[in-house]
């Protein structure tokens, strides 16, 4: 089953299973959705439940939120999260606020869909992962799953969950297949729990997202040099399981945190630093990271290759790692 | 419901709920003027906006709320909780910052609301709540709810995309919602003249093809029959409608703002002749509804009242910093969800370093 696939599955299922769930977005409905997400759902459903919006997504991020205030369970499109910054207002300045300043009164039991991700030649407008924006601030929940089956699974706990989630999913996601349980009500992933992808002792590569299977592309690689990486799946990056994170750090002594996003300010400067003080005596090196380049993301497709963190960007950042802590034959690039 | 319409016309004829009026704008009037000095005294922080010289504006329209509606006001917010029925001392302690405060003083001024009697803010990005009004009003469709939903908000806020976006997103679901605008003439200090391509507020709906009509918004009876008329619209005919008010307020924008170098002294003077109160007791007056005695004696309790609830917010306790991380979140869930995520956390998360708090 394809991630997209998974994400309708979870979708379908929380419709069927509570009434107060329903979904808005544009393109949603007739046109099966802009990356056909929600293909089948406004016929099985109608336009009540599956409701097309208008471009507007300062309005219908809103009208979530006052939906959700009211008790019901808005799912929210927004078709790329490029387009989130035009509700920028509502996401920060409103959802992620009205628990607290209202005195834990009332709250936001909403999700705002939404996929990021880079490589397809879409540019500058249309390529970025925003998602650490959104994890800075408290009273949101970001969840950013790689795999069809923690799709479904993060997907259903992000819907049954009574405070806001900022649910990324990845334009190259869509299309990855994966086993998924056959479907069950019950079956859930809880958020805030990273997955060790891949087990590993010699070097630890922290990654989410679409990320997370270039890394696991690389710890193939590395494991034909001998060096066994190990993959953690962040899944959640607010909450973020650093417990996770440092178990495996404390392991390997080594840590390269990757991110399709700029890594200034980025995913790898927090896990850093958290890493910097749990791990301090464990560690062989300082912990490295590697991201986007910090450039708005080209057209030409050499310039798109050099901006995106491919797999040969990644091996040499890990392989640069483990030739700094003096591990022989590490070299810098592919065998 | 068109018995609804009839009697917002209607309130002279039932002596009590004119009374019933004038009493809130009495308090409305007689709570800010307290508010705004208990600000002088830095027993209220932040920012403060009175709502004087709007109180028919404002109250007129919630008196139209009945128990199924729903209402969203600005952050110019006193007069609202106060006309829905919210306990002045809850009002003022949250002013106060105190927890026994309408949002247990984590709100403050600006963002009071009281869920039991459906008033849900409050809110402080001018235009912003609007959508969210919208939403609600969605929510009552979606369950084929009974209720309409009042949103309130100043002139400034129709400049903003919030504005556009919401009102057309009500017209096209066919939602019951009222938009009320608040004309107060000026956003801060900017006059609506200067900031609004169509200054006629109203004339906005005909973009929505919505209907928009603007009255007298110091006549309580004139904001009390538009908006009985177009909330009962509402709520029968899924009908959303704009509706122009037009006011001033005597004071600035908050208490910071003395609101003298926009305007005249005779601007602000000329407006006292229309005070929405005094127009008010006029008319009860004529009408033989009150007299002297009664009006001294309305103000006598009102001031009593206020008074009390600022001596209860003054004696009530602050929340305490042991309470700083309550209700970020409210899933059942969420200290589990979150307690992989404290190891080696930065500076001033740590249980450790925490600890000074205590």
């Amino acid at each position: 089953m394809t991630y997209r696939e998974a994400l309708r599955r979870a979708l379908d299922e929380e419709l069927d299973r509570d009434e107060r769930v329903f979904l808005m977005g544009e393109e949603i409905g007739r046109f099966e959705g802009s990356y056909k997400v929600t293909a089948g759902l406004w016929e099985k459903y109608g336009p009540k439940r599956v409701r097309e919006t208008p471009i507007s997504e300062e309005g219908f991020v809103g009208a979530g939120i006052g939906a959700a205030m009211l008790g019901l369970r808005p799912v929210v499109e927004i078709m790329t999260i490029n387009f989130i910054m035009v509700a920028q207002d509502m996401v920060v300045n409103h959802a992620a606020k009205i628990r607290y300043m209202f005195g834990g009164k009332v709250g936001v039991p909403m999700v705002i869909r939404t996929p990021g991700g880079a490589g397809a030649q879409l540019t500058a407008q249309h390529s970025q992962s925003l998602e650490v924006w959104f994890a800075h601030v408290p009273g949101l929940k970001v969840v950013a799953p790689s795999s069809p089956r923690d799709a479904y699974g993060l997907l259903k706990s992000a819907i049954r969950d009574d405070d806001p989630v900022l649910f990324v999913e990845n334009l190259v996601l869509y299309n990855v297949t994966g086993t998924i349980p056959e479907p069950d009500e019950d079956f859930t992933l809880p958020l805030g729990r990273a997955h060790v992808a891949r087990e590993g002792t010699d070097l630890t590569i922290v990654a989410h997202s679409y990320t997370v299977r270039r890394a696991l592309a690389v710890a193939d690689r590395l494991a034909q040099s001998g060096f066994q990486a190990e993959v953690v799946d962040l899944r959640s990056l607010r909450p973020l399981d650093v417990d996770t994170v440092v178990e495996s750090v404390r392991k390997t002594s080594r840590v390269l945190i990757a991110e399709e996003g700029w890594a200034t300010f980025g995913i790898g400067a927090e896990l850093a630093a958290r890493i910097g003080r749990a791990c301090f005596d464990d560690l062989d090196a300082p912990p490295e990271r590697v991201g986007g380049a910090e450039v708005p993301m080209p057209y030409a497709k050499p310039l798109e290759l050099a901006a995106l963190v491919l797999e040969d960007k990644l091996e040499a950042a890990a392989r640069s790692l483990l030739a700094e802590c003096g591990l022989a034959g590490a070299g810098a690039g592919r065998d | 419901m068109a018995k609804t319409a009839d009697r917002a016309r209607d309130v002279l004829g039932d002596r009590e709920h004119a009374l019933r009026l004038l009493r809130l704008m009495v308090l409305v009037r007689r709570f800010e003027e307290r508010a705004e000095e208990q600000y002088t005294r830095a027993r209220i922080g932040g920012y403060c906006h009175l709502a004087i010289g709007e109180e028919a504006a404002n109250v007129g329209s919630i008196d139209c709320l009945g128990a199924d509606d729903y209402l969203f006001v600005s952050y110019r917010d006193h007069a609202a909780a106060l006309a829905v029925g919210s306990s002045p001392a809850a009002v003022m302690a949250e002013l106060f910052g105190k927890e026994t405060g309408v949002a247990r003083g984590y709100g403050g001024s600006m963002h009071l609301l009281d869920v039991d009697r459906h008033f849900l803010g409050g809110w402080g990005i001018v235009g912003g709540h609007l959508p969210i009004a919208v939403g609600a009003a969605l929510a009552l469709d979606y369950q084929d709810a009974p209720g309409a939903v009042l949103c309130q908000f100043g002139d400034g806020a129709t400049n903003t995309g919030a504005f556009h976006e919401a009102l057309n997103l009500a017209a096209i679901w066919g939602l019951p919602i009222v938009f009320q605008v608040i004309n107060n003439l000026y956003g801060m200090g900017t006059s609506v003249d200067q900031a609004s391509a169509e200054p006629e507020l109203h004339k906005r709906a005909c973009a929505y093809r919505m209907h928009g009509e603007r009255v007298d918004g110091n006549d309580v009876l004139a904001v009390r029959e538009a908006a009985g008329r177009l909330l009962a619209r509402a709520r029968e005919e899924s009908e959303p409608a704009l509706l122009e008010t037009t006011t001033y307020r005597y004071r600035g924008h908050s208490v910071a703002d003395a609101g003298k170098v926009y305007r005249t002294a005779d601007e602000v003077d000329s407006w006292r002749d229309r005070d929405p109160i005094t127009r008010f007791v006029a008319v009860l007056q004529e009408h033989d509804l009150l007299d002297d005695e009664a009006l001294d004696e309305m103000r006598k309790q009102v001031s009593d009242e206020v008074g009390e609830a600022i001596r209860e917010a003054a004696a009530a306790p602050a929340p305490g910093p042991d309470e700083l991380y309550d209700n970020v979140y409210g899933d059942e869930h969420w200290r589990e969800q979150f307690d992989a995520m404290d190891t080696a956390a930065p500076f001033g998360e740590r249980e450790e370093t925490r600890s000074w708090l205590r």
